[in-house]
């Protein structure tokens, strides 16, 4: 087991360094600069700013620099934000950004995983096609949609929750949560859904039922183990899916986390910012992966095997 | 693992539904403790004046900060900041300002002439890559040193008399040099707190933080969450504090207009930096709307670039502009929210009005067309329109783009581009017409039609004429009067519009959500707030009905 966590890391630096370099020389090869403005710029004041980033260095020294910077750790300087790091602003948005993740994984997990299971006790009837038409539903209709939708219902019509914010009234985290949650909760309620009616039929369950222990207890003790382990594997990419993917609505309630620094550096040329987030962000699926793989084995009896002997 | 697992989920399902119970609103507090909650655009760059360039920026500065001037939110006139009084020499190059004899920073240390010399040439300094630095060239010798031309700072005209004496010598007289003096890039910052985090040059230190930061304004910076909030608080040091009302603001970066609108309409925000096009026409119906509009010191445009076919034929050009009728524009478009504009400075420039030499006139523009040798739109070789990625610029686009389909016969085509693509294509002159907007530094004609002059950094038109840079640059400011001044603008303008180097479209408005408990914030062409009249009146929380 430890060979094949300690083989996986080795993997990932290759991936994550093609990442960066990919990244680094993209962002250079658009068009417009981050000190560009709808202003003209005086030369002298653009010079000067560029030797204060070091970009009048030629680009592969740059591209050296930067790596020896991160080997140390560090994101470098923000270009947007004068005076702070980019280290300093992914550590600000990083905690709401996780919350809100955590949050909208909770809901879909809940959510998905109940739809999920009662709508495979019965497939084929009204209550498996009730869930899985309304989960159907959740993965067509995007973010940028039911944000919206349902801040009008619950925040201005009913006037029961917030309509922006994060932390500062309570109740305001629960619409993000729910708008960000949807969509995965669907995707649970398919994934836990198939994986259940193909563990339901199986020898083990059957023994169960034989033994004549309750419905209720056949699914809760017996399957839904072996029935969600789609489902986790699914959760290690769909958590750092949820981290990347949150700026549609971190954007939609105002929520102050790393989603839409990560959008606006790219608008903005914020150079150092882009690559900073996006190696953080790469680094964390990698190691997300790598968890649900882990979490995976320790469910599965077989593939757990499979790994004790690479 | 299981049992963990099951614990996790219960404290992140209770931390999750935690006191869903209703509280007080935040206009409701702010109204019994004064502190107002600003929604301000964006998240600011910083807060250093002489690093950052920004409207949201410029609020949250003008509440800690205060320049030797400030505004009156009414007039627009300057009255006593950091200076108490000032006065001109006979030949109005020369400036004495008096500082305020009580002038605190809010560490309590005095405000003096000293400050403002050092921080004059901090700005100025070329290593500090002030983007805003050029505001203070009509100061002696300024444009030199900050372009490299000389080293020695001590030349710059600003200088110390005495600790409340400083003096200010010009190129020429500028007439509006004191509107400058509250620009945020002529402010001063404190020496020994920048100095004691890094260089006084250097944009990465930590002095604008809260804890470090001195300021010399009506508030201090009481604490800075990025991306959520900005509290400032009242600075009891300051020299004016019993004329400031609010304890507190709170600034909110509301990015997103829509959400931001809706913060206002349950009773979370005082006052929304902008306001959704479409919520327009049903808070305009309201009784005692919270909308509020005013032209706005800006002009929204079409670059024509005079060097490509076929716009290097001024016909052209002019046919172009005389087919598009603004009044319908503004009306449908816009919903009336801005005024059509026919020449590149908004009327009412410190008094000072635009020659208007055309109106909607397709037919001119028919003859026009055909003269330059696309009679009925025959022959015509296209043409491509570029802007940047936006919802209101496509709008305006495509019904520019119908006008001309529809007077001219002619295809134009649309293309968006990102920001920072667009804006390289428009410094590169690689376009043929091209969306720009231009928003007054200051309020004086110059600052329109300075643009203009030849090779000018923001002309990217390849518009050229001597007669005019020599009504601009020489003339105008040695002109005795305002009068002969306007006239010379006047002129200037007027061959401007002749060659027809831009296609004017509307004058920008603001445009504002502004809560019926807040008195002292009145619209303005500036769209300047003067946080020191504000005061928040405690009316009954009514709801918003929108229709």
């Amino acid at each position: 087991m430890w060979r094949f966590i300690a083989g996986r890391l080795l993997q990932a630096i290759p991936v994550i360094l093609a990442v960066i370099t990919v990244t680094f020389f993209l962002v250079r090869v658009a068009p417009g600069g981050p000190f560009d403005s709808e202003k003209a710029v005086i030369p002298e004041v653009k010079a000067a700013l560029e030797a204060q980033y070091r970009l009048d260095l030629p680009l592969g020294q740059q591209y050296l620099a930067y790596l020896q910077d991160l080997a140390r750790g560090e994101l470098g300087p923000s270009f947007k934000y004068p005076g702070r790091s980019v280290n300093e602003l992914i550590a600000a948005g990083l905690p709401a950004t996780a919350e809100l993740g955590a949050y909208a994984l909770l809901v879909a997990v809940v959510l998905g995983g109940l739809a999920g299971v009662v709508a495979s006790l019965k497939p084929n009837s009204a209550q498996d096609y009730i869930p899985m038409s309304v989960a159907m539903i959740g993965i067509c209709m995007p973010t940028f949609l039911l944000g919206p939708l349902l801040v009008l219902v619950f925040g201005i019509h009913l006037e029961w929750l917030p309509v922006a914010g994060w932390g500062d009234i309570p109740g305001d985290k629960i619409l993000p949560s729910l708008t960000l949650g949807a969509a995965y909760a669907a995707y649970i309620a398919r994934l836990s859904r198939a994986g259940m009616l193909e563990v339901m039929s199986q020898d083990y369950i059957r023994t169960a039922r034989a033994k004549g222990l309750p419905e209720w207890q056949v699914v809760t003790r017996h399957a839904l183990r072996g029935g969600l382990i789609p489902v986790v594997a699914f959760l290690g990419p769909a958590f750092a899916g949820l981290l990347a993917g949150s700026f549609v609505v971190e954007t939609i309630f105002q929520i102050p986390g790393l989603g839409r620094f990560y959008v606006q550096a790219a608008f903005n040329r914020d150079y150092t910012m882009i690559l900073g987030t996006t190696v953080f962000l790469s680094t964390l699926i990698v190691l997300f992966n790598l968890l649900s793989d882990i979490l995976a084995a320790w469910l599965n009896p077989r593939l757990r095997a499979q790994y004790g002997e690479a | 693992m299981y049992r963990f697992v099951h614990v996790l989920c219960l404290v992140l399902m209770a931390a999750f539904l935690g006191g869903c119970s209703a509280g007080e609103s935040n206009v409701a507090q702010g109204n019994r403790d004064g502190i107002l909650h600003f929604g301000n655009g964006s998240e600011p760059q910083g807060l250093d004046p002489h690093v950052v360039t920004g409207v949201p920026e410029s609020k949250i500065i003008d509440a800690l900060f205060e320049g030797l001037t400030r505004k009156n939110p009414w007039t627009l006139e300057p009255e006593p900041g950091a200076a108490a009084s000032w006065e001109f020499s006979d030949d109005r190059r020369v400036i004495t300002f008096h500082m305020q004899p009580e002038g605190r920073w809010s560490n309590g240390d005095p405000v003096t002439a000293h400050d403002f010399v050092w921080s004059w040439r901090r700005a100025l300094d070329p290593a500090m890559g002030n983007l805003y630095a050029y505001m203070l060239y009509p100061v002696e010798n300024a444009e030199a040193y900050a372009t490299g031309k000389i080293d020695d700072p001590a030349l710059v005209g600003v200088r110390a008399l005495d600790d409340m004496t400083l003096e200010v010598t010009l190129n020429a007289p500028t007439p509006y040099f004191l509107q400058l003096m509250d620009h945020y890039s002529s402010y001063a910052v404190h020496r020994e707190t920048v100095e004691r985090f890094g260089k006084a040059t250097d944009r990465f230190t930590r002095w604008t933080r809260v804890g470090n930061i001195v300021t010399n304004g009506p508030f201090q910076l009481q604490n800075w969450e990025l991306n959520r909030r900005i509290v400032v608080e009242r600075n009891p040091h300051y020299w004016d504090n019993d004329a400031v009302y609010l304890n507190g603001i709170v600034f909110y970066p509301t990015e997103n207009i829509v959400s931001e609108e809706r913060m206002f309409r349950v009773h979370q925000l005082h006052y929304t930096a902008d306001v959704p096009l479409n919520k327009i026409p049903a808070y305009r119906k309201m009784a005692d709307t919270p909308f509020v509009e005013a032209p706005y010191l800006g002009t929204y445009f079409y670059l024509l670039n005079t060097e490509r076919p076929p716009l290097d034929d001024v016909r052209v050009r002019k046919a172009l502009s005389l087919a598009v009728d603004r009044e319908a524009l503004t009306r449908n478009v816009l919903y009336g929210s801005n005024n059509p504009a026919y020449a590149i400075t908004p009327p009412g420039t410190l008094g000072y009005q635009p020659p208007q030499l055309f109106t909607h006139d397709p037919e001119e523009a028919r003859r026009l067309l055909a003269e330059a040798g696309y009679p009925g739109g025959d022959g015509w070789p296209g043409l491509e329109l570029i802007y940047n990625t936006s919802e209101s610029h496509r709008k305006i686009a495509v019904a520019l783009q119908q006008m001309w389909k529809d007077a001219l016969n002619i295809t134009v085509t649309l293309s968006n581009q990102e920001w920072k693509v667009y804006l390289d294509s428009v410094s590169q002159m690689n376009f043929q017409v091209a969306r720009r907007g231009w928003i007054g530094d200051y309020v004086d004609p110059n600052n329109f039609l300075d643009l203009y002059i030849t090779d000018g950094g923001n002309n990217n038109t390849g518009f050229s004429d001597p007669v005019y840079d020599e009504l601009i640059l020489q003339r105008a400011p040695r002109a005795a009067t305002q009068e002969a001044r306007f006239a010379l603008f006047h002129e200037a303008e007027t061959r401007l519009m002749e060659q027809m180097p831009i296609l004017p479209i509307y004058t920008y408005a603001s445009k504002h959500l502004v809560h019926p408990s807040v008195k002292g914030l009145p619209p303005n062409l500036m769209d300047f707030v003067n946080v020191k009249y504000i005061h928040l009146e405690d009316v009954p929380l009514t709801e918003f009905e929108l229709e």
